[in-house]
């Protein structure tokens, strides 16, 4: 039987974050009413020219650089020609003859722990197409052009992955990488991160590649790597049954875990680029790549280091926070309050990540403050709550990030810290539980468990367990 | 006199005395085009109630001192490819017959800043697509000087009606010589401004690399003037230039002791009608012997602007006009059957012959496999073409030629053989290619009464150079007015 390898590159369309569009100062926020965002420019109205927006380029300079590539100082625009009403010129500003990065790469670990640097072809700046609604009732498409002209940028990778697994560490790796340049929030679901996968098999040991399809309509890791192992199927199937692999675009169906052609290479389009004669070269002078340089943020790596150094958390802390920037934000804003990481550390991996769970929530939709995180970690270091009442609170804190301190005190959960007050519930406790007092003096050393309980009952759980514990070992010897 | 007879710096200066309003102006306008516009068809569009309004708003504005320049309250006329808000915008095109633009265009704000009255829209080559007017969709404009005789294009719109003194002056756009060329057939002066000067915001683009915006007037005083009032530096128009200075006017000097002015050789040789070349001739002597320096040399690579000019600006053209699909706005087929037949046939049916076979030709040089040997080698002529420019304007301060080949040739002599039209534009073609200013501005007539227009092409940014050799040439001569005015 013969062996075959997969072989993948991707082309990762990313939509930065930039206020504005990429060639006018129209919003490029998620969600309004169709064409309220719009303007003659991002409508193609005669007569309507494209200004660039410089944030644009310094994010793919940031993503560039952050993925080790070379960066084009003098690079272009080019018109990519094509019809399509959600195109309202019926041409793309796009890049193809001096793409801003070239020739970079990115190492990713797979979960066997294996390394690998997977290539970075180019990376190109562009703009994003409207959107067609379709009429379910008449025959009319509607055209919504809010998101044309939001800027995307394109990674294009080596064919350098074999495997899902390889596919979906590479997207992760470089999903970190833009979220902590903060050039994007890479979300695959609402289309702020797409992959399109490129994908070939030949026999184990050959040098040439086989015949390649494109995948479209990847929404998501769990449909990539069902695309990936689907197409690789289908792509074997032919060749043992001794047909071609057609060069094609195929839309791939998750319901149905099946990809459908969409046209093939005969009828593919010609795009007829030609250098955009609106938009003059872009020219990236010393001093603004120095400037873009000077302002790269901390990368996870360098974090990663950063945390066990200065905060002296474990590396299983610290690999977990900062596998997602929120997270490692939140960390350092909320031990730079309370100065306890540890502390910090355990509540975020431990509660938070319960009750992340608990409500299907993703951690870019955690809303509570650092400062009052911090003043519930003080709270519990100064013993004015404990740990239980801790976590009650802490639930109040991640859902509607209320003061903890304001909070204690409307609601009366401080520690019972007089002595006096805890020593007569305790003496009482005593009197009410003979047989735990015997239970315990004949060695049961146990029994005290049971009294420290009932004292906290009776106490409505505001008592220092540790008081608790210390007076009644005194009372009851 | 009319009042359309005299210059627009002229009458501005009347109604800014008070001897006539802006209101009585735009009324002599519109008796003017009422009266002449069945024999010339210069306009598209004529909104006399808007520009009746908008007389008594600046007349109104010039008393409380808002309108102070030269130009407040002179009626204009526009060319139908710059948008206008509120009035219809149609490249004279059938597929654009019915757009009404939601922005104006940032020239013709700039004019209306400074007080202008605008009459209407020009007639002019369907997306200035042509050297006649004669490819408009709303019919052939006719040289005023005489009526068998086309009016040059794509400003033919533009430049007969100030020839035919249906306006003062007007706002024409050139691509490959679409001012100059018909400024010369209708005996006007009308100016190329250098690539960059005036913002292309709002002109509906033909060739986005060599488009830009020029006046056409009486004189080269109302050049400089107009030309003061529209360039600027328009942060929406990535490709306008930010220029040192601003001022034209002071150029206006009776003075062209020691400018070295070059006669490229290559510029009178064959396909130059004899007759234009005497009277561009003489015009050379006429200003050495004010003082002038006038020799001849050799330009070079003259015969290869044509092809790149069209490689590129069809290739430009193919995917500026893309956008024209019956979609969004403009018009759209009656029936249809799906998207792609759609577009098919509202693109079949609202293009004319010439536009379609620009289309086509642009489309071609930039298919794949093709892009090379055309898109490419056209980029590379055009480099070289600007370096035998430069070399030129290290030698002279400008270069004289004939504005065209021939005088205005008659109506439907030029369509039947595009090469030969094409061919009409080798003077002003490579002016465009380089990005130099250029002027053109009337120098004699022909054995049959058609104006020739002498044509000065500066370095970049050297429009005052141009401006002051061309006033002088003028002062030694009267402007003579069309018949039909």
């Amino acid at each position: 039987m013969k062996q075959f390898e997969t072989v993948i590159g991707l082309e990762v369309h990313v939509e930065l974050a930039t206020k504005t569009k990429i060639f006018c100062s129209c919003s490029t926020e998620f969600g309004g009413k169709p064409n309220s965002h719009t303007c003659p420019v991002c409508t193609g109205m005669p007569g309507s020219l494209p200004v660039l927006n410089k944030k644009v380029v310094e994010y793919a300079v940031a993503v560039g650089l952050a993925t080790n590539c070379k960066i084009t100082q003098n690079c272009k625009f080019d018109r990519k020609n094509y019809f399509y009403p959600d195109n309202p010129q019926n041409y793309q500003i796009s890049q193809l003859y001096l793409p801003i990065c070239r020739d970079g790469g990115i190492e990713i670990e797979t979960e066997d722990g294996t390394k690998k640097t997977i290539g970075i072809h180019e990376i190109h700046m562009e703009e994003d197409a409207g959107k067609l609604i379709h009429d379910e009732w008449g025959e009319n498409s509607l055209v919504d052009f809010n998101r044309s002209g939001v800027p995307l940028i394109e990674i294009v990778s080596e064919p350098d992955m074999r495997s899902a697994d390889e596919v979906i560490a590479y997207l992760e790796k470089l999903r970190l990488i833009i979220q902590y340049l903060g050039a994007s929030d890479c979300k695959l679901q609402e289309g702020s991160m797409r992959a399109d996968v490129n994908l070939s098999v030949r026999e184990v040991g050959t040098e040439e590649f086989g015949t390649r399809t494109e995948m479209k309509n990847l929404n998501s890791f769990k449909a990539i790597r069902r695309a990936i192992e689907g197409e690789r199927e289908r792509q074997i199937d032919l060749i043992e049954a001794g047909e071609k692999v057609i060069q094609e675009t195929r839309r791939w169906d998750d319901a149905k875990e099946y990809s459908y052609a969409m046209r093939s290479k005969e009828d593919a389009q010609d795009y007829r680029y030609f250098p955009e004669p609106d938009l003059v070269p872009v020219v990236i002078s010393d001093e603004w790549f120095s400037e873009i340089k000077d302002r790269q943020p901390e990368l996870r790596t360098e974090k990663l280091e950063r945390y066990k150094k200065e905060f002296q958390i474990p590396d299983y802390d610290a690999n977990i926070i900062t596998s997602n920037k929120r997270l490692a934000d939140i960390f350092e804003e909320t031990t730079a309050i309370c100065k306890n990481p540890k502390k910090v550390s355990n509540w975020l991996m431990v509660e938070t990540m319960r009750l992340l769970k608990e409500h299907e929530m993703e951690i870019e939709q955690i809303t509570f403050s650092p400062e009052n995180l911090a003043k519930l970690i003080q709270l519990t270091d100064n013993k004015a709550i404990n740990s239980s009442v801790a976590k009650e609170v802490f639930e109040k804190i991640f859902s509607d990030d209320i003061d903890p301190e304001a909070y204690v005190e409307e609601n009366g959960l401080k520690t019972v810290s007089d002595d006096g007050a805890l020593r007569s519930v305790i003496e009482k406790v005593i009197a009410d539980n003979p047989q735990s007092v015997e239970d315990y003096h004949s060695g049961k050393k146990k029994a005290i468990g049971f009294l420290v309980g009932q004292t906290m009952k009776a106490m409505k759980g505001k008592a220092d367990p540790a008081m608790v514990n210390q007076i009644l070992a005194e009372l009851l010897n | 006199m009319s009042l359309m007879g005299l210059t627009a710096v002229s009458l501005g200066k009347k109604i800014r005395a008070g001897e006539v309003s802006a209101i009585e102006a735009a009324q002599e306008a519109f008796a003017s085009i009422e009266k002449k516009e069945a024999a010339v068809n210069s306009f598209v569009t004529v909104e006399k109630e808007r520009a009746l309004e908008r007389a008594k708003e600046v007349q109104k504005g010039m008393e409380s001192g808002i309108y102070a320049g030269l130009l407040a309250g002179v009626p204009v006329a526009i060319k139908d490819n710059m948008c206008t808000k509120g009035i219809l915008t149609t490249c004279s095109s059938k597929i654009l017959g019915n757009y009404l633009p939601e922005f104006t265009s940032e020239a013709v704000l700039q004019l209306e800043k400074a007080g202008a009255v605008i009459l209407g829209k020009t007639n002019m080559d369907e997306f200035a697509m042509g050297s006649t007017t004669e490819t408009s969709a709303f019919g052939v404009t006719k040289n005023p000087w005489n009526t068998e005789h086309v009016p040059g294009g794509s400003s033919g719109g533009s430049c007969a009606a100030v020839a035919a003194e249906e306006c003062s002056y007007a706002l024409g756009s050139d691509t490959g010589g679409s001012i100059r060329q018909p400024s010369s057939f209708c005996g006007v002066t009308g100016m190329k401004p250098t690539y960059g000067t005036v913002s292309r915001y709002g002109l509906i683009a033909y060739g986005s690399s060599l488009d830009q915006i020029g006046p056409v007037a009486k004189d080269v005083t109302d050049c400089a003037v107009i030309l003061e009032t529209i360039a600027s530096h328009d942060k929406k128009d990535s490709t306008s230039v930010k220029r040192e200075e601003y001022d034209f006017t002071s150029a206006l000097k009776d003075d062209v002791k020691g400018m070295k002015i070059g006669i490229p050789k290559d510029y009178f040789g064959e396909g130059l009608d004899s007759e234009v070349r005497e009277q561009v001739m003489a015009a050379a002597k006429v200003l050495e012997e004010k003082g002038a320096i006038v020799e001849e040399f050799d330009l070079s690579l003259v015969e290869y602007a044509i092809p790149a000019y069209y490689v590129i600006a069809c290739a430009e053209a193919s995917s500026n006009l893309a956008r024209f699909d019956g979609v969004k706005y403009g018009y759209r087929t009656e029936e249809y059957n799906g998207l792609h037949n759609m577009y098919k046939k509202t693109r079949s049916e609202g293009f004319g012959t010439e536009v379609k076979r620009r289309i086509m030709l642009g489309s071609f040089v930039l298919s794949s496999g093709y892009y090379d040997a055309y898109y490419l080698k056209a980029l590379r002529t055009k480099a070289l073409i600007k370096q035998a420019f430069d070399k030129a304007f290290s030698q002279y301060d400008m270069i004289l030629a004939p504005a065209a080949p021939t005088t205005a040739p008659r109506i439907g002599e030029s369509l039947s053989d595009p090469i030969k039209m094409y061919l009409g534009d080798i003077y002003t073609i490579s002016v465009n290619l380089a990005g130099l200013p250029g002027i053109s501005l009337p120098c004699g007539k022909d054995s049959k009464g058609l104006p020739i227009g002498l044509q000065l092409i500066g370095n970049c940014f050297e429009e005052k150079k141009l401006i002051q050799a061309a006033y002088a040439f003028e002062q030694t001569r009267e402007y003579e007015h069309c018949p039909l005015a």
